[in-house]
């Protein structure tokens, strides 16, 4: 834990301290281009790579009622029988979390065994991947001219509350407050902590730096925004401006940072499990494998005991006990 | 069980975690912590890999010499054949919602049968391995060295995994740790390590057709006597036909059905159901066997085993396959059977009621119907007399077993059978049933006696909802569709929830079913008066 923290305050204090000796260049513009293309590709490499190997059995988990008896309701949500149904689930499972919404904490009170709802990992897991979702939604404002319409719409939504100035947005705090749980939750659950490695602390620190020096930027050390916007967009014309750079704050070039470490993180983590959830095979098939064929790639030859082999072991007992034979005994010829 | 503590003491789990670093941790491997190992002369038959006799107990397991390449280039394999194994080596965020659904883990308090863990025994190999991140960073990755103790540590662990999936319900991302069990024991098999009570079904299965080793001569004096048990009680008497030709229906169900009790009474049951219908069936000696160890063994091990039934329908010329009570044995079929064979026997069909026309149309691949399905149509079309009366002086709750609930769906089935045949029925509490239920603590051919407390901690949580049910309604029969139930809740129930008994779902069918031309019933299947109807 102690180690990731540390990490990701010395990549802090690498990018400030570089921003004012004079590697400004390196940090907005090298580095990011490097990091987005070694994010694009990374990204495409582990999905590709997963998705080239076989899936040789059906194996969804069922999560109700199967299909069979015309009469009986079938679950076809939690146990779809077709693409529809699973469509339905992976969308659920990608946007609602459905899985984890069944969380439950066991406990044992006395002589009973207690089942819990438990459903603040489930909430704050949501926050965060949709105050994530927003804020780089809202980042748009920098990526294009003329601001798209939804990105208006968005930043609206989001500072509804019209606290301060400039404008409070509600995910900025709110992803701070979901990171903080679930570093919180890593620390203080003693099951969490145990099965908690370097790589699991690292990602969760690094979004909280990244998230933390933007908002720092925003309502704090401001920096000029117009300028930023001008250099942003002088790099999607691959054309860096670099009298720009020179009059944009600190903060940002450790926001920028932070962000280019976690794009070129990204593709070699856990992070991937954005990728990997459409892939996986419980979740992704219909239980469908008793109306529909299912092929392994790989179906080794079929080798087993065959009848013949069988009864030639069996034979005499098996016809003095009068079952059916194929061959009679020789004796009995 | 005498050597285990009480039920009073061993429920009280603390759910702490240790101070160390659970790499830092060995397992201790004594008598009643693992099962006892396959015999080189079990395994050796069967063509699994390097067949050797060992000792677990003993500091030397004797690998073969190049156990670590044994390893890597069977974790290589396995990953390049199964998208599921990659994608769950990788995409893991350890965010523990699986940690405390694991029945091991609730009845064990020991971190490392938390799923996630569980799966880190693995993964932290595969990222020392397969990872560039592992390679360089070590232990700060998460990646460690495999050596003898991880080995002996995945022994340990893999084998208190049921592969039961109800982790993987509560997955966000679907992280199936049955997957991740199956592949370690793979893994492990390739070195010659495997549990007798595995193997040795596994190897009589190939042999006898069945798991308990029933030879078919034996097999046709078990079912002839429990038709002598069906008259004495009903006074019909029938002769169920045997390997033969020509009949629609073949019937398939597991051999520990006609073993040991209370299994017996679920195939009593079975038989008469299909003589009171008429069904036109035969059983087979070849195929005498629903269940499949070779699931817990190795995915060729599985199709081998399974093979048997499509080529008994063939040689038989049967149109469809009914097949009995069994949990894994649905997962097979549900979910493996007809990849591994690929298209049915031409002589099969779309299976079709021939008592009530139903056609079976979730059925139209495999040709393999559930007697649960194929009972519950009968009961809703009135095809059957029921006098659910008889099963009065019970008050039944039903037991879901793993695989039909997460790996199938088959819920409302039995309870339609259930509500039909008694009159008394009450659910346990909502997060241990239907899909959210619980492991019978010994599934995946951990049924072993020698590790009698593992199992009983893996039956907690079931345990616990029983004697809630026992408690507030005086529920004294617990059923289920699962033959490995029918043996392993007995004990669990003893343990757990003194004074309930498990059945068959079908014992309780045939307890109400009202047959044509049978005696006045005084007795139950199980031969104990029934109260009420006590010959005057």
């Amino acid at each position: 834990m102690i180690i990731s923290l540390l990490a990701v305050i010395a990549l802090g204090i690498l990018a400030w301290m570089g921003s004012m000796m004079g590697f400004q260049y390196v940090l907005a513009v090298c580095l990011p281009y490097t990091a987005v293309i070694v994010f694009l590709v990374g990204f495409a490499w582990r999905i590709i790579d997963w998705a080239k190997r076989p899936v040789p059995f059906s194996i969804p988990t069922t999560g109700g009622q199967q299909k069979s008896l015309p009469w009986i309701k079938p679950a076809t949500l939690d146990n779809p029988s077709n693409s529809k149904g699973v469509w339905g689930r992976m969308i659920l499972e990608v946007l609602m979390f459905r899985s984890l919404f069944r969380n439950t904490n066991v406990s044992i009170e006395g002589d009973r065994v207690v089942y819990w709802s438990s459903k603040f990992l489930w909430l704050f897991a949501l926050i965060f991947h949709y105050s994530f979702l927003i804020i780089f939604v809202r980042h748009f404002r920098f990526f294009a001219e003329p601001v798209p319409f939804f990105v208006n719409a968005i930043e609206m939504f989001d500072g509804i509350l019209q606290i301060g100035a400039p404008r409070l947005y509600m995910t900025g705090p709110l992803i701070l407050v979901a990171l903080a749980y679930l570093i919180g939750r890593r620390l203080f659950n003693q099951k969490v902590r145990y099965i908690s490695l370097l790589s699991d602390y690292f990602p969760l620190f690094l979004i909280f730096g990244l998230c933390a020096t933007g908002v720092a930027m925003r309502y704090f050390l401001k920096v000029d925004i117009a300028t930023v916007k001008v250099f942003v967009m002088s790099l999607l014309h691959f054309a860096p401006d670099t009298a720009a750079l020179a009059k944009i704050g600190s903060i940002f070039y450790v926001h920028m940072f932070f962000l280019t470490v976690l794009l070129m993180y990204f593709p070699f983590s856990k992070l991937m499990h954005a990728g990997g959830v459409f892939l996986s095979p419980t979740r992704n098939m219909a239980n469908d494998t008793r109306m529909k064929l299912h092929v392994n790639p790989w179906n080794p030859e079929k080798v087993y005991r065959t009848y013949e082999e069988y009864e030639n072991e069996f034979r005499v007992p098996m016809f003095e006990a009068g079952l059916p034979v194929v061959k009679k005994p020789e004796d009995k010829e | 069980m005498s050597n285990i503590p009480s039920a009073e003491e061993l429920i009280k789990v603390s759910y702490d975690m240790p101070s160390e670093n659970w790499m830092d941790t060995k397992p201790e491997i004594t008598e009643g912590a693992v099962a006892y190992p396959a015999k080189k002369a079990t395994m050796e038959p069967l063509g699994m890999p390097n067949p050797h006799d060992w000792n677990p107990f003993e500091e030397d397991w004797h690998l073969p010499e190049n156990w670590e390449e044994i390893i890597y280039n069977g974790l290589k394999e396995r990953l390049e054949k199964y998208r599921s194994l990659k994608l769950f080596m990788d995409i893991c965020v350890r965010c523990g919602a699986c940690a405390d659904k694991c029945h091991y883990f609730i009845g064990s308090g020991d971190p490392k049968n938390m799923p996630v863990l569980r799966a880190e025994l693995l993964r932290s190999v595969y990222r020392k391995d397969f990872t560039t991140a592992g390679k360089i960073l070590g232990k700060l990755a998460g990646a460690r060295k495999l050596d003898k103790d991880v080995i002996k540590e995945w022994f340990y662990y893999f084998y208190q995994c049921t592969e039961c999936r109800r982790c993987s319900l509560y997955c966000p991302y679907g992280i199936d740790t049955a997957e991740v069990t199956m592949m370690a024991r793979e893994l492990l098999h390739e070195l010659g390590l495997g549990l007798h009570w595995i193997m040795d079904p596994v190897s009589n299965c190939n042999r006898t057709g069945n798991h308990l080793g029933i030879t078919p001569h034996a097999f046709k004096e078990i079912v002839e006597f429990l038709c002598e048990d069906i008259e004495e009680v009903t006074g019909i008497s029938i002769n169920p036909p045997f390997n033969e030709p020509g009949h629609e229906v073949l019937f398939i169900t597991p051999s520990g059905d006609a073993f040991a009790e209370p299994g017996i009474y679920t195939f009593m049951g079975y038989l008469m159901l299909f003589e009171e219908i008429g069904l036109d069936y035969t059983l087979s000696t070849y195929a005498s066997e629903g269940g499949n160890f070779g699931l817990f063994t190795s995915s060729s091990m599985m199709k081998k085993l399974n093979a048997k039934m499509y080529a008994e329908a063939e040689r038989l010329g049967s149109k469809w396959i009914l097949g009995g009570e069994c949990g894994h044995m649905w997962r097979v079929i549900n979910q493996y059977m007809s990849t591994m064979n690929g298209p049915t026997p031409s002589c099969m069909e779309t299976p079709v009621s021939p008592i009530t026309g139903t056609v079976f149309e979730n059925a139209r691949e495999t040709k393999m119907v559930h007697i649960a399905e194929f009972t519950a149509d009968l009961i809703k079309h009135n095809k059957i007399r029921l006098d659910p009366s008889r099963n009065d002086h019970l008050k039944t709750t039903f037991h879901d077993s793993c695989n039909p609930a997460r790996a199938m769906g088959l819920l409302e089935e039995p309870r339609e059978i259930m509500r039909a045949v008694c009159n008394n029925f009450y659910e346990m509490p909502e997060n241990t049933i239907r899909e959210q239920t619980f492991c019978c603590g010994a599934g995946s051919g951990l049924n072993t006696d020698e590790i009698m407390e593992i199992r009983m901690r893996g039956a907690l949580p079931r345990g616990n909802a029983l004697r809630y049910v026992q408690e507030k309604h005086g529920v004294n029969m617990m059923s289920c569709v699962c033959a490995i139930d029918r043996a392993t809740l007995p004990p669990l129930a003893d343990y757990w929830a003194p004074g309930v008994d498990i059945a068959g779902v079908h014992e309780l069918v045939a307890n109400a079913l009202v047959m044509k031309g049978e005696k006045k019933r005084t007795m139950d299947l199980r031969q104990e008066e029934l109260p009420g109807m006590e010959d005057e």
